[in-house]
C-alpha cells in the first residue's frame, strides 16, 4: 500500500514548540485519514529548527466504496415530502426509488452508492486545511500576501512544502495543491550553512537519507542521543563529568539540525560565584552545559556548548566566541553577587512596603508581617524556637529584591540562603529562606528543620487564607495563585513531619492577620478545610490508595487534625483489607439500609438506646453486649490516638452482627420489638462511627 | 567585506567602519539610508521611518543609525557593556522580502563575519513594546553564542495591524564592534581606526557623557520638570491629533501625524528619566505605559489616514 511524505520547510520553529508540533501534525493527519475510511498502518513526525515531517505508511489507494439506504416518505405521501426526497438523494424521479413495506406501510427508499475517492485526491484536500488551521501556539503573517485578509498564518514564514504519495516499488506522485501560493512539489534544502542547496525527495527513507548527507539529523532523539553521548565523552576525555540536564538538551537539540560539540573554558576566579548562580548563568542565557570534578563533585571552569556547523577552523572561533560572552555573563553575576552581598538582607525590606502583593491583600511588606506573626505562632506547635521562626519569616523573601534574583528568578531562596549565611544568621534561619519554597510540587522534598517547617507553613497558610478571604479560590483548570500546590505542601509538611496542628484553628488564625475582612469569617476555615480534604484525596488516589475513605474520616465532624486523619484513614484501609473488615462493612451497610428504608415508611429516626427487657433472642443480647463493649474499648483506643486498636476492637463486633443477621428477623410482628431491634441496629451504625463514617465507603 | 580597505573603513577595525559598511550594504540593497531622528528615543523602532512607515500598504526600505537612549541602563561608564546612550543600526523592509533571512545573512559577510567559521543561530524571540502597543514575532540572532541582532516580523504597530508586514533588523553595534574588534570593554572600541596618536577610542568619544549623563538620571534630573513635562506633550499630542483630522471628499485624512508623534516620542523618553529617578511606582509605571500607548495608537490611527500612510 502507498506511504505519505509530507515535509514543512520554514524560518526557524522555535525549538520549545517543535515536539508538540510534530505530535500535533501526526495526530491531525491521521485522524483526518481514518475519518476519511483510509484506515494507515503506522506513522511518525518529526520536527527540526527548519522543517516539520511526517510519514504516514501503509494507506489504502482508494476509499472504500460506500453504499447507503435513505428512507423517504410513504408511497403516496405530500407532494413537498417527496420532492425534498428526491433534492436530498439526487434522483431523478421516484422509478429510481425502490419501496419497501413494513408494518406501517410503504415507503420510498433511496439507495445511494458513493464511489471511494483515490487516496491521493483526498489528501490533497485534506492537507491544506490542516495547515491552514495548524494549533501554533503563536503564528504570524508576512510577506507581500499579509497585505490580504484571509493570508496565511504560520509558526514563522513558511517556505516549501514536499508532499509525495505512492508505492514503494514505483515513483512516487506528488500530492498537488497549494496554500497561500506555496505549491506542493519534491525539492527541500539541507542544513542552512553546511548543505545549502536545494534537495530532490521521493519518498521518506531517501528523504530521511538524503537530509543526513545533506547534514540535517531529521529526527530529535538522534539529535539528543549524539549530543548527549558526545558531550559526556568530551567531558569524560578531560576528565571531567557532564553535569546532566534533561530540559536543556531538550531546548538544544530544537536549536540544531547537525548537532557538534565543543568545550570552552572560563577562568578560575569564577568559581567564587555559587554553582547554581553559574550554572544559571551558563545554561539560560547561553544554551550551554556545565560540568564538574568527578572527585569533588563540584563545578570545573569549563561549559560545553552544542553547535548547529563543522567548522572550517575545527571551532575555535566558536568556542573563543562563546568564551568571551561567558566571560562577560559570569562578570555580571560576580558583579551582582558581589554587590548583593554589600546590603543586608533586612535592609532590603522597606522596599516591600511599595511593591504589591495583590491589589486586594496588600503590598509584599504586610504579607512578610503576617508571615512572621503567623511563623511565630506555629513555632511551638511544630517544635520551632520561635525568635529563630520569627527572624527567618521576616528575612524569607529579601533575596526577592537582590540583583541575582532579578537577573535569574529560578534561584530565589536559594540566594536568601547564601545571603543569610553570609551575614551570620543562624544555620536554621539560613535554611528556612530557601526552604519556606518547600515542597514546590508533589516530587520536591519536604524540609524537616522545625524553622522551615513554620515558615513554610505560615507562608501557605497566609496565601490560602487570603486568597479563600478575597474568593479567588481554583476553579476547573485554571489555578493562577498555585493555591492547590500550597494546599497539597501544608499536608505534606504536616504529614511527613508528624505533626500535630489544627488546621481550623491556623487558618482562622491566618485569616484574621488580613486586613481584609470576609463577610463570613466563620465559614471559610470549614471551607479550607474541605478544600484539604479534596487536596489529601487527590494524593491518595495518586499514590494508588482509597481516596474514598477520606470523606468516610471527614464526615465524622471536628477532623480537623490532619495527621490523625492520615494515620486513621490508615488504619481503616488496612482494617477493610482484612476480612473483618470486609464483613463488618458490608453488615453496617445491610443496617444502614435496613434502616434507611424502615425511617422512611414510618417517617421517623430509630435514634435512642434499645430496651434490653425487650431483648428475647441470645443473638440480640448478644450483639447488644458486643456493641457496648466495642464502643467502649473503641473509643478508648481513639482517645489514645491508637487506631490500629480502634480497629481491632471493631473486629470483634463481626460475629456478633453476622449472628445477628444470620438469625434475627428485623420487622417482628410486635411493634415494640420491631423498634427495639431497629434501635439495635442503629446501635451498630453510631459503634463503627467511633472510627468512621461506614456509609461513605464505597465498596 | 573589502580587503582593500583602509583601517577607518573597516568595520573589524573601527566602529565608524561598522556604520559604514552596514550603509553600504543595505544601500547597494535599495534601502533609503536615512539620518538619525533629531529626538531621543529609547530604540531605533521610535524613528518615524519605522513606528509610522511600517504602516499602510506602500512599500518602504530604509537603513539608519539610531542613537538610543535609555537612562535605566546608565552605568556611569562602569560597566564593561551597559551604557544609557548607545547605537542601533535599524533595517526596516515592507513587505517583509521572501529572502530576509538570507540578505540579513549576507550583511552579516559584509561586516566580515564568516559563516563557515562562525556559529549563526536564530533564538526565539517574540518582541513586544507595551509603549508603542506594537508586537511582532522573530528570532535573537546569534554569532558564537552573542546576540548581535534582533529579528522581527512586524504583526502589529502603534496597534495598528500591518499590512503588508514589515520585517525590521535592528543591529547592536557596540556590541557587535566589540566582538569584531576583539575587545572586551564598549570604551576600548577603536572609533575611528587610526592608531597611535591619532587613535580615538568610544571612551575618548562617550565615556565624559555617560558619566554625566548618568549623575543627571539618577540624581539630577529635575522631576517636577520631568512630571510637567510629560503632561504637556501628552496635552500636545491630542491637541495636534484632534486638530489634524480634515473630511476630505468622502475620506477623512490627518494633517498632522508626524509632529503629534514628536509629542508621543517626548512623553515616552520623559517617563524613562522618571522612570531611572526612581519616582514611579510599580502601579503608576503601568498607568504611564498605558498612556503612552495609547497616544501611540492614536499618531498610528492618524497616520494610516496621511498620504504615506496609503490615503492617495
Amino acid at each position: 500500500m502507498p506511504d505519505l511524505l509530507l515535509e514543512l520547510f520554514s524560518e526557524e520553529i522555535p525549538a520549545r514548540m517543535q515536539a508538540k508540533a510534530a505530535d500535533d501534525l501526526r495526530r491531525m493527519v491521521t485522524d483526518k485519514l481514518v475519518a476519511e475510511g483510509l484506515v494507515y498502518e503506522g506513522a511518525k513526525a518529526f520536527a527540526t529548527p527548519r522543517r516539520l515531517a511526517l510519514t504516514v505508511h501503509g494507506i489504502p489507494a482508494r476509499q472504500p466504496d460506500l453504499k447507503e439506504e435513505r428512507r423517504g416518505p410513504r408511497v403516496g405521501g405530500p407532494e413537498p415530502a417527496i420532492q425534498g426526497f428526491l433534492k436530498a438523494t439526487g434522483l431523478a424521479s421516484l422509478s429510481e426509488a425502490k419501496i419497501q413495506s413494513d408494518k406501517k406501510g410503504d415507503f420510498y427508499i433511496a439507495l445511494i452508492e458513493k464511489p471511494g475517492r483515490a487516496a491521493i485526491d483526498v489528501i490533497a484536500e485534506i492537507l491544506p486545511v490542516i495547515i491552514r488551521t495548524f494549533p501554533w501556539p503563536k503564528s504570524m503573517r508576512w510577506g507581500e500576501r499579509s497585505a490580504k485578509p484571509g493570508s496565511l498564518n504560520w509558526v514563522r514564514p513558511l517556505h516549501a512544502i514536499t508532499a509525495t504519495f505512492g508505492l514503494e516499488t514505483e515513483e512516487p506522485d506528488v500530492v498537488k495543491f497549494s496554500v497561500d501560493g506555496i505549491e506542493t512539489g519534491e525539492t527541500t534544502y539541507g542544513h542552512r550553512f553546511l548543505a545549502p542547496a536545494a534537495i530532490n525527495v521521493r519518498r521518506f527513507e531517501d528523504y530521511e537519507a538524503k537530509l543526513l548527507d545533506a547534514k540535517v539529523v531529521l529526527d530529535a532523539e538522534r539529535r539528543k542521543d549524539s549530543i548527549l553521548t558526545d558531550a559526556k565523552q568530551l567531558a569524560f576525555a578531560q576528565g571531567f563529568e557532564l553535569v546532566e540536564d534533561q530540559n536543556l538538551l531538550d531546548e538544544v537539540a530544537g536549536l540544531v539540525e547537525w548537532p557538534v560539540v565543543l568545550m570552552g573554558s572560563f577562568d578560575q576566579e569564577f568559581l567564587s560565584i555559587p554553582a547554581e548562580v553559574i550554572r544559571a548563568t551558563i545554561r539560560n542565557n547561553q544554551k550551554c552545559f556545565v560540568v564538574s570534578d568527578p572527585k569533588t563533585g563540584k563545578l570545573a571552569s569549563k561549559f560545553i556548548l552544542i553547535a548547529n556547523i563543522e567548522a572550517t577552523d575545527g571551532g575555535k572561533a566558536i568556542v573563543s566566541g562563546n568564551e568571551r560572552v561567558i566571560r562577560a555573563r559570569l562578570s555580571d553575576a560576580k558583579f551582582f553577587y558581589e554587590t548583593d552581598l554589600k546590603t543586608k538582607l533586612e535592609d532590603r525590606l522597606p522596599k516591600f512596603e511599595q511593591i504589591v502583593f495583590h491589589e486586594k491583600l496588600g503590598t509584599q511588606g504586610e504579607r512578610i508581617k503576617r508571615i512572621e506573626r503567623l511563623a511565630a505562632e506555629i513555632a511551638p506547635l511544630v517544635g520551632a524556637d520561635v525568635a529563630k521562626a520569627k527572624r527567618a519569616a521576616h528575612l524569607a523573601k529579601a533575596d526577592l529584591l537582590t540583583e541575582v534574583v532579578g537577573e535569574f528568578p529560578e534561584v530565589q531562596g536559594l540566594m536568601g540562603k547564601y545571603y543569610a549565611l553570609a551575614q551570620g544568621e543562624d544555620t536554621s534561619v539560613a535554611a528556612a529562606c530557601e526552604e519556606h519554597y518547600k515542597p514546590q510540587g508533589p516530587a520536591d522534598r519536604v524540609p524537616t528543620d522545625s524553622v522551615s517547617v513554620a515558615v513554610a507553613l505560615a507562608d501557605k497558610l497566609d496565601t490560602l487564607a487570603g486568597f479563600w478571604a478575597i474568593d479567588e479560590k481554583p476553579t476547573g483548570s485554571k489555578d493562577p495563585y498555585a493555591l492547590r500546590r500550597a494546599a497539597l505542601g501544608v499536608i505534606r509538611l504536616i504529614a511527613e513531619n508528624a505533626l500535630r496542628l489544627s488546621l481550623l484553628k491556623a487558618a482562622a488564625s491566618a485569616l484574621a492577620g488580613l486586613s481584609v475582612k470576609p463577610t463570613d469569617t466563620q465559614k471559610i476555615p470549614n471551607d479550607l478545610l474541605a478544600f484539604f480534604a479534596d487536596r489529601l484525596k487527590v494524593q491518595l488516589r495518586e499514590q494508588g490508595a482509597r481516596h474514598d475513605l477520606v470523606d468516610a474520616v471527614f464526615a465524622l465532624g471536628g477532623q480537623d487534625d490532619l495527621l490523625m486523619i492520615v494515620r486513621r484513614v490508615e488504619a481503616l484501609g488496612k482494617f477493610l483489607d482484612s476480612d473483618d473488615g470486609k464483613n463488618l462493612l458490608a453488615g453496617t451497610k445491610r443496617a444502614g439500609n435496613i434502616l434507611s428504608i424502615e425511617e422512611k415508611k414510618d417517617k421517623r429516626t430509630f435514634d435512642g438506646a434499645p430496651d434490653a427487657a425487650l431483648y428475647s433472642l441470645t443473638e440480640e443480647k448478644a450483639l447488644a453486649k458486643a456493641i457496648g463493649e466495642v464502643k467502649a474499648e473503641a473509643s478508648a483506643a481513639v482517645a489514645k490516638e491508637d487506631f490500629a486498636a480502634a480497629m481491632s476492637a471493631m473486629a470483634k463486633l463481626r460475629p456478633p452482627v453476622d449472628a445477628f443477621f444470620d438469625k434475627v428477623r428485623v420487622n417482628d410482628e410486635d411493634p415494640k420489638v420491631r423498634e427495639n431491634r431497629l434501635k439495635l441496629l442503629n446501635e451498630i451504625r453510631s459503634a463503627t462511627r467511633a472510627v468512621a463514617d461506614f456509609s461513605k465507603i464505597q465498596d | 567585506m573589502d580587503a582593500s580597505l583602509p583601517a577607518h573603513m573597516r568595520p573589524d577595525r573601527s566602529f565608524q567602519g561598522l556604520i559604514l559598511a552596514l550603509q553600504r550594504y543595505w544601500a547597494d540593497y535599495g534601502c533609503v539610508i536615512l539620518q538619525p531622528y533629531d529626538m531621543e528615543v529609547g530604540a531605533g523602532t521610535f524613528h518615524p521611518a519605522t513606528t509610522l512607515r511600517a504602516l499602510g500598504p506602500k512599500p518602504w526600505n530604509a537603513a539608519y543609525v539610531q542613537p538610543s537612549r535609555r537612562p535605566k541602563d546608565g552605568r556611569y561608564g562602569e560597566n564593561p557593556n551597559r551604557l544609557q546612550h548607545y547605537y542601533q543600526f535599524q533595517v526596516i523592509l515592507k513587505p517583509s522580502p521572501p529572502d530576509l533571512q538570507e540578505l540579513y545573512l549576507r550583511s552579516l559577510a559584509a561586516i566580515g563575519i564568516d559563516s563557515a567559521v562562525h556559529d549563526i543561530r536564530f533564538v526565539e524571540d517574540d518582541w513586544e513594546s507595551p509603549t508603542l502597543g506594537a508586537w511582532g514575532l522573530g528570532w535573537e540572532c546569534w554569532c558564537d553564542g552573542m546576540e548581535v541582532s534582533q529579528f522581527t516580523y512586524f504583526q502589529q504597530v502603534a496597534g495598528v495591524e500591518c499590512a503588508p508586514v514589515a520585517g525590521e533588523l535592528t543591529y547592536g553595534l557596540e556590541r557587535l564592534a566589540c566582538y569584531l574588534q576583539g575587545v572586551d570593554r564598549i570604551m576600548d572600541l577603536n572609533f575611528n581606526g587610526r592608531e597611535g596618536d591619532q587613535k580615538v577610542t568610544y571612551r575618548d568619544v562617550f565615556f565624559q557623557a555617560e558619566q554625566e549623563y548618568s549623575r543627571h538620571n539618577f540624581e539630577y534630573a529635575d522631576t517636577a520638570m520631568l512630571f510637567e513635562q510629560f503632561k504637556m506633550a501628552e496635552e500636545a499630542c491630542k491637541k495636534y491629533l484632534a486638530a489634524g483630522w480634515r473630511e476630505g471628499g468622502n475620506r477623512k485624512q490627518h494633517l498632522m501625524a508626524l509632529p503629534a508623534y514628536d509629542q508621543c516620542i517626548k512623553a515616552s523618553h520623559v517617563f524613562n528619566l522618571l522612570d531611572a529617578r526612581g519616582v514611579i511606582s510599580v502601579t503608576e509605571r503601568q498607568s504611564y505605559i498605558f498612556r503612552v500607548r495609547e497616544l501611540a495608537k492614536a499618531c498610528g490611527e492618524a497616520w494610516v489616514h496621511t498620504e504615506a500612510g496609503g490615503v492617495a
